[in-house]
């Protein structure tokens, strides 16, 4: 059952093949079996997993009955779930009990999903290959001495291993993407907005959006439907209509203009994927795409404008974690400050701290313009290349990553080498675009990931661009051949 | 942008955050090595470009002044390292 989509086994709960409940305890002991080595799942809810499973199993039986019921999936854990430790991948909400779901998790219980649990992350989501937890490395199934990328490296371990069927990520500068790439998933990051943030704990609040982590663009297509659309509480939550993504999964791509900007060829990246990727760009000129040459001529400013903005946005969003409403709070302070000051040094690990740093530095007086204005200016820059891509094009075709998944504490020392894994994702963030990864032809055995980027809100098109790729190849459907028994 | 470990320290306090006095150098040479790697930008020409602050160049939704939230003051204190009689409790801070 494991290596099944949802669609399959949607099919399969539908026609009564097998329930939801036998479905949930399959998957649960496959965690049981795999997780150890792995590292993928902070915590396991197999009690509330099975009773939602039998509830999914009631609705089956009336035909009442969504395209997610029944299916098991996780919650990366940065998503607050009532009642569950969420831990945010830090020691400062290792007992954080959340009193409330987030959004996401809210619309996706409604849609009949069965949750296994919570899945590791970088904490805070700070990180590239989810070295930075609290909990430990997550270890990527392809090949457990590298790494699964971050800072959703728990849900695209799980999901690739198939100890879930798909998984809950988040994205602020290439979380969803990278590690979609180095596990040989499907991974969507949404336009900002489109999928409601209420819950989602906040790192930097201009670039952050949640997202599908799943086999196949079919499957992210279900689960971004499940999540999009319209929260009063999230003020950034955009009021735009939700089309059916499922519906548009099969139009023709004769004619689709695919821009490939230089810029994402250049030095730097492993000639062995450029020679990946370009097969997969051969493979839309067969389904009569046209590509055409474009420039993106601000992307080296990408890294170090992301490296201003989202440390002054963390800073400013991590202040609320002070040792006294909730988290982490240090043993016998002697006052206020040591309060504040001794919570937060023993609560938060070295990475979030470098970041704190960063930002808190950005902002104070005195420097302002010359770094988060300056940043801000620059950011505007690299939106308006995109704009003008645009007009000539209707997606932008690229690697996800420069390389294919890198050894376990191979980059820790340098945390500069570390952020500029994230140098073909982190743009998207920026003009605020939606953009997608999806397995093409592996290297050396290790997946590796074409990048999508898409107009604002047209999530439609980059999925069905992806899925006729799927059609024709079965990249995607491969999987680390020690998790297919 | 150079910091020498009395910059982290100031940084750190501004932050309210301890650091364990053996790390400040290691701090020092990897904050400037971000701080490096930032000033890339120095090099952008960007006389006369607005800055951006939101991604859909949206302004911010406004809603009516008025209770929306239900009372949940007992769910939320109850994660509260200390709370007495609905307050959070801290260190004494007026003597």
């Amino acid at each position: 059952m494991h290596t099944k989509t949802i669609v399959e086994l949607g099919a399969g709960l539908k026609a009564g093949e097998f329930t939801s409940v036998e479905l949930t305890r399959h998957f649960l002991e496959r965690i049981e079996r795999y997780n150890g080595e792995l590292n993928a799942f902070v915590t396991i809810t197999p009690e509330t997993a099975l009773q939602e499973a039998e509830a999914a199993d009631r609705l089956l039986q009336s035909g009442q009955a969504g395209p997610l019921t029944g299916i098991p999936i996780a919650q990366k854990d940065i998503f607050c779930t009532q009642g569950v430790k969420t831990s945010c991948g830090s020691r400062m909400l290792d007992n954080f009990i959340s009193p409330y779901d987030a959004a996401v998790v809210e619309r996706l219980k409604q849609a009949g999903i069965v949750s296994l649990g919570k899945l590791n992350m970088d904490e805070f989501a700070m990180g590239s290959s989810n070295e930075t937890s609290f909990y430990g490395p997550v270890r990527n199934p392809w090949d457990r001495n590298r790494v699964p990328g971050g800072s959703s490296g728990g849900s695209a371990a799980a999901v690739a291993a198939r100890i879930a069927v798909a998984a809950t990520g988040t994205d602020t500068g290439g979380s969803i993407r990278q590690p979609a790439a180095l596990c040989g998933l499907t991974g969507l990051k949404p336009t900002y907005g489109r999928v409601s943030r209420f819950g989602m704990i906040a790192f930097a609040s201009s670039l952050d959006q949640a997202g599908p982590m799943a086999q196949s663009a079919e499957d992210a297509a279900l689960l971004l439907q499940a999540i999009s659309g319209f929260d009063s509480r999230d003020s950034t939550c955009a009021n735009e209509l939700v089309p059916d993504y499922s519906a548009s999964l099969n139009d023709s791509l004769e004619g689709l203009r695919i821009g490939l900007p230089g810029e994402y060829f250049g030095e730097g990246l492993d000639s062995a994927i450029a020679a990946s990727i370009e097969a997969a760009i051969n493979v839309y000129k067969g389904l009569g795409a046209e590509v055409v040459e474009i420039s993106l001529p601000n992307t080296a400013l990408a890294v170090p404008t992301y490296y201003v903005v989202a440390p002054a946005e963390c800073s400013s969003n991590l202040s609320r974690f002070d040792g006294v409403r909730f988290g982490y709070r240090c043993e016998d302070p002697k006052d206020l400050e040591d309060l504040y000051k001794r919570s937060r040094g023993e609560g938060f690990g070295a990475e979030v701290k470098r970041r704190i740093m960063i930002g808190t530095y950005a902002l104070s007086a005195g420097y302002y313009d010359a770094y988060y204005l300056k940043a801000q200016q620059t950011r505007h820059l690299i939106s308006d290349d995109f704009s003008k891509a645009f007009e000539k094009v209707d997606v932008i075709m690229g690697p996800t990553s420069p390389a294919t998944a890198f050894g376990l504490g191979e980059k820790t020392d340098d945390p500069v080498t570390m952020y500029l894994n994230d140098i073909y994702t982190i743009a998207a963030n920026l003009a605020g675009l939606p953009a997608m990864s999806l397995p093409v032809e592996p290297v050396n055995g290790l997946p590796v990931g074409l990048q999508i980027v898409g107009n604002y809100f047209a999530e439609g098109k980059l999925l069905n661009v992806a899925h006729r790729y799927q059609q024709e190849t079965r990249w995607h459907r491969q999987m680390p051949e020690e998790y297919v028994l | 942008m150079s910091l020498d470990r009395s910059d982290v320290e100031k940084i750190a306090h501004l932050a309210r955050m301890a650091l364990d006095e053996t790390q400040i150098d290691t701090y020092a040479s990897e904050l400037s090595n971000i701080l490096a790697l930032v000033e890339q930008l120095e090099q952008a020409d960007t006389s006369g470009i607005e800055p951006m602050s939101h991604p859909l160049h949206m302004a911010q939704r406004l809603r009516h002044d008025e209770v929306t939230e239900a009372d949940r003051r007992e769910a939320n204190q109850a994660i509260a390292p200390q709370v007495e009689n609905g307050l959070y409790l801290v260190p004494k801070v007026i003597e």
